[in-house]
């Protein structure tokens, strides 16, 4: 296949313009996951005025709830839960520097705009794809909200992590 | 006592059924039905999308993985959905019967590395922490056995299914359409290619377990009858044209079945469900014997 490597954090912006929908990209670094809760308890922090448990700048979050890890294993199950329940939260935290986001499903005009306006990139991890994707997983801590157990705050180091480029940074999608 | 009916009793023990359903917690989890992995195997000769050839082959690649590993095939590992069918001559001995089946549940996700993913309250969404409660259905057959199903179901997919109550005049074809628009709405949100279980009349409550329970369905089943095993095609049919494919990426693998499942309704009504499940179409099986 050709797959276009792809590092993140990312570097530059260029490199995100230079991602189209459609791409296959493998993933290698590191990364947030969060989901429903998280997106939540983020939302409320910001409206407080605090600061976020991990900086958003250039970063990229993962929609993820993983299955716990057997003794040995870095991680359990890990695909992408469905991207569109977090579309409530997503545009203030691209405003704030997110710049990737990996899940799956549609996003909503305002997220796109969003993504547009910062020039952002939305990628698909195969859904249901959970045991394979966990073996792109070297790392995994969690850094915040333990109590939410699945939903905790995750930094992962991710190694060719193989991934879609869904929507790109000029908004153009590949879902019909 | 009345007369003749104690010999017939058959004692079997709740213990028994938390050990099966722990058991198929962990089973449902790491292992599809062979019919699901022959579908997904053979999806990869027909697929026409580069891409979506690509996506069906690391999903193939992810069931040897999860089976070979121990790992769930997804980190949602659902909400226990558990099918009893008790033979009338059953007697439940050693404690309560809808505790055993949680119990199984609580053992299962927790021996099995499984994803807790229940709360305790809508609202107020605490995690429960050990996956119960399971949601039970309990159906009292002719027999002397215990039928257990364990079906998992993950809510990327529950969340785009949908019941319609249609009007008698909107007939075949609005069942059809009913059908087709949830697929279509459903989308990469389901985590195509899908399995469609569909449940067709009875009451508002009673289309929505049937379309459950067709989910169960072998997934090269068809219906008996003829005017409905037709739906069953014409559905499939469009939804194939719809595009959406392997990961919702484009492609002609979208589901892999529509199952339709039928019962007597009112004069006034034509109740539709459709129960949406993803390719992790879970579910493990076993009878328990006095
Ligand atoms: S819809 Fe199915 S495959 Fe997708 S994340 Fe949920 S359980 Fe997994």
């Amino acid at each position: 296949m050709n797959e276009k490597m792809i590092q993140i954090p990312f570097a530059s912006q260029e490199e995100i313009l230079a991602l189209h929908a459609g791409d296959e990209v493998l993933l290698s670094g590191t990364l947030y996951t969060a989901r429903d809760a998280a997106h939540k308890r983020m939302s409320e922090l910001l409206a407080k005025g605090e600061p976020l448990p991990f900086p958003l700048e250039n970063q990229t979050i993962y929609y993820l709830g993983p299955s716990p890890a057997r003794p040995g294993q870095v991680i359990g199950s890990a695909g992408p839960t469905t991207a569109t329940r977090m579309d409530r939260y997503t545009p203030q935290l691209l405003d704030l520097g997110l710049k990737g986001m990996i899940g799956k499903g549609r996003r909503s005009e305002d997220v796109v705009n969003a993504m547009i306006r910062n020039g952002a990139v939305y990628f698909a991890a195969i859904g249901g794809a959970g045991a394979l994707l966990s073996k792109a997983i070297t790392q995994s801590e969690v850094i915040a909200w333990e109590d939410l157990g699945t939903e905790a705050v995750r930094k992962l180091t991710i190694k060719n992590f193989p991934a879609i480029v869904v929507i790109d940074a000029a908004g153009k999608s590949l879902y019909t | 006592m009345y007369a003749g009916s104690s010999r017939n009793v058959k004692e079997i023990s709740a213990h028994r059924i938390t050990q099966a359903v722990q058991e198929l917690c962990i089973e449902a989890n790491l292992s599809l039905s062979d019919d699901m992995k022959d579908a997904l195997l053979q999806a990869q000769q027909t697929e026409s999308s580069p891409l979506g050839r690509s996506i069906l082959e690391k999903l193939c690649r992810n069931l040897e993985i999860a089976e070979n590993e121990q790992i769930p095939i997804c980190q949602d590992t659902g909400m226990a959905v558990v099918f009893l069918r008790i033979g009338q001559d059953v007697h439940i001995t050693d404690g309560d019967l809808g505790e055993a089946v949680h119990e199984g549940v609580r053992r299962g996700y927790e021996q099995g590395y499984l994803r807790k993913s229940v709360v305790s309250d809508p609202i107020i969404r605490k995690n429960t922490g050990d996956n119960t409660p399971a949601v039970i259905h309990t159906e009292i057959v002719p027999g002397d056995t215990v039928h257990i199903t364990v079906a998992p179901k993950g809510f990327g997919s529950e969340n785009m299914s949908r019941v319609f109550m249609l009007k008698p005049a909107d007939g075949e074809q609005g069942v059809l359409d009913a059908i087709v628009r949830a697929v279509r709405e459903a989308g990469p949100n389901a985590c195509p290619p899908m399995v469609v279980g569909v449940g067709v009349g009875g009451t508002f409550e009673k289309c929505a377990q049937l379309a459950k329970e067709a989910l169960l369905l072998p997934v090269n089943a068809h219906s008996d009858q003829e005017h409905i095993r037709r739906i069953e095609e014409l559905a499939l049919e469009q939804i194939r044209a719809l595009n959406i494919g392997p990961a919702g990426l484009g492609g002609t693998t979208t589901a892999f079945a529509v199952h339709i499942k039928t019962y007597a309704t009112h004069i006034a009504g034509l109740p539709v469900a459709v129960n949406i499940c993803c390719h992790v179409n879970r579910h493990a099986s076993r009878e328990i014997t006095a």
